[in-house]
């Protein structure tokens, strides 16, 4: 992160299995960034990642905390859950592949793609995870002269 | 020639479940059920056709820019969904056509399948 003070700071709860209000940070945030009147394409890059992160804590983890530092030129994200943790991180990034149980699968989450929407839709993605403890993710986000 | 969204009531045997803006012009489609699929690879201002109806539905649509979700097989839309839909503008609309036969009927209006490459 810079030494620049944000435009905007949030912080967000988020709860395990709680499908009605999931999303709900996501769409928040989409708001924010139209409001602040980024270009849409850096919006839908920053928005979709977000949004794969609190689904990742609805889905997996048990609760975790959205943070968001917005910046004229640069989107700064962390989110820190407390969950199982992702015992193989790159074989957690492979396209199709998704532990997320039937139930879930009926609601059309877990096709696997969560990770790599993520690391597509970022300009940095860190992943901190233990397991039986937790995950973070930390991602970044460079507004480019187009 | 444009296809907005009114234009899809009919050819779909559509119910109006909920009525967004009716006027606006549908540019591609796409079907699927797997949320972060649609995320990957649906593009904006796209018809979606799905047998999903859970409120989640519509935060992915309010994510990728989709101003219209077409729920196949009549399949019953949670109160939940209708809600979050309104509040957002997006219209839903509720077929008893399979979504194969919906996608054909959509096609027929010269909306193209499109899709996302790269982000
Ligand atoms: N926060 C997390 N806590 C624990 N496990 C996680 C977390 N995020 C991801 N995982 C693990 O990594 C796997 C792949 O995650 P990814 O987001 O790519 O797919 P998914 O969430 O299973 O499905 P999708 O995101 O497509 O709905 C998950 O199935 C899960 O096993
Ligand atoms: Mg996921």
């Amino acid at each position: 992160m810079t030494d620049e003070k944000p435009l905007i700071e949030i912080e967000r709860r988020i709860t395990g299995g709680d499908f009605q209000s999931a999303g709900d940070v996501s769409s928040e945030l989409k708001r924010i960034l139209q409001q602040i009147g980024f270009p849409a394409a850096f919006s839908r890059r920053v928005v979709i990642a977000a949004y794969e992160a609190e689904m990742n804590v609805v889905i997996h983890a048990f609760r975790g905390i959205f943070r968001a530092w917005i910046f004229p030129r640069h989107i700064h994200i962390e989110v820190d859950d407390e969950g199982p943790g992702i015992p193989d991180l790159e074989l957690a990034f492979q396209e199709g592949y998704s532990t997320a149980p039937p139930h879930i699968r009926e609601m059309g989450f877990g096709a696997g793609y969560g990770l790599s929407n993520m690391k597509k839709c970022s300009d940095r993605l860190e992943i901190d995870t233990r397991v039986g403890e937790g995950t973070k993710v930390v991602m970044d986000f460079f507004l480019k002269d187009s | 020639m444009a296809v907005k969204i009114r234009d899809l009531v009919e050819p779909l045997e559509a119910t109006v479940l909920v009525a967004g803006d009716m006027e606006r012009e549908v540019r591609g489609g796409y079907c699927g059920d797997l949320l972060s699929d649609c995320i990957a690879h649906a593009v904006e201002d796209s018809v979606w056709v799905t047998v999903q109806s859970h409120p989640n539905v519509i935060a992915v649509a309010i994510l990728v820019g989709i101003p219209c979700v077409v729920v196949v097989n009549n399949y019953d839309v949670d109160k939940e969904t209708l809600d979050r839909a309104q509040k957002e503008g997006i219209t839903v609309l509720r077929t008893p056509l399979s979504a194969f036969e919906a996608v054909a009927r959509l096609s027929a209006l010269g909306i193209p399948g499109k899709k996302r490459r790269e982000h």
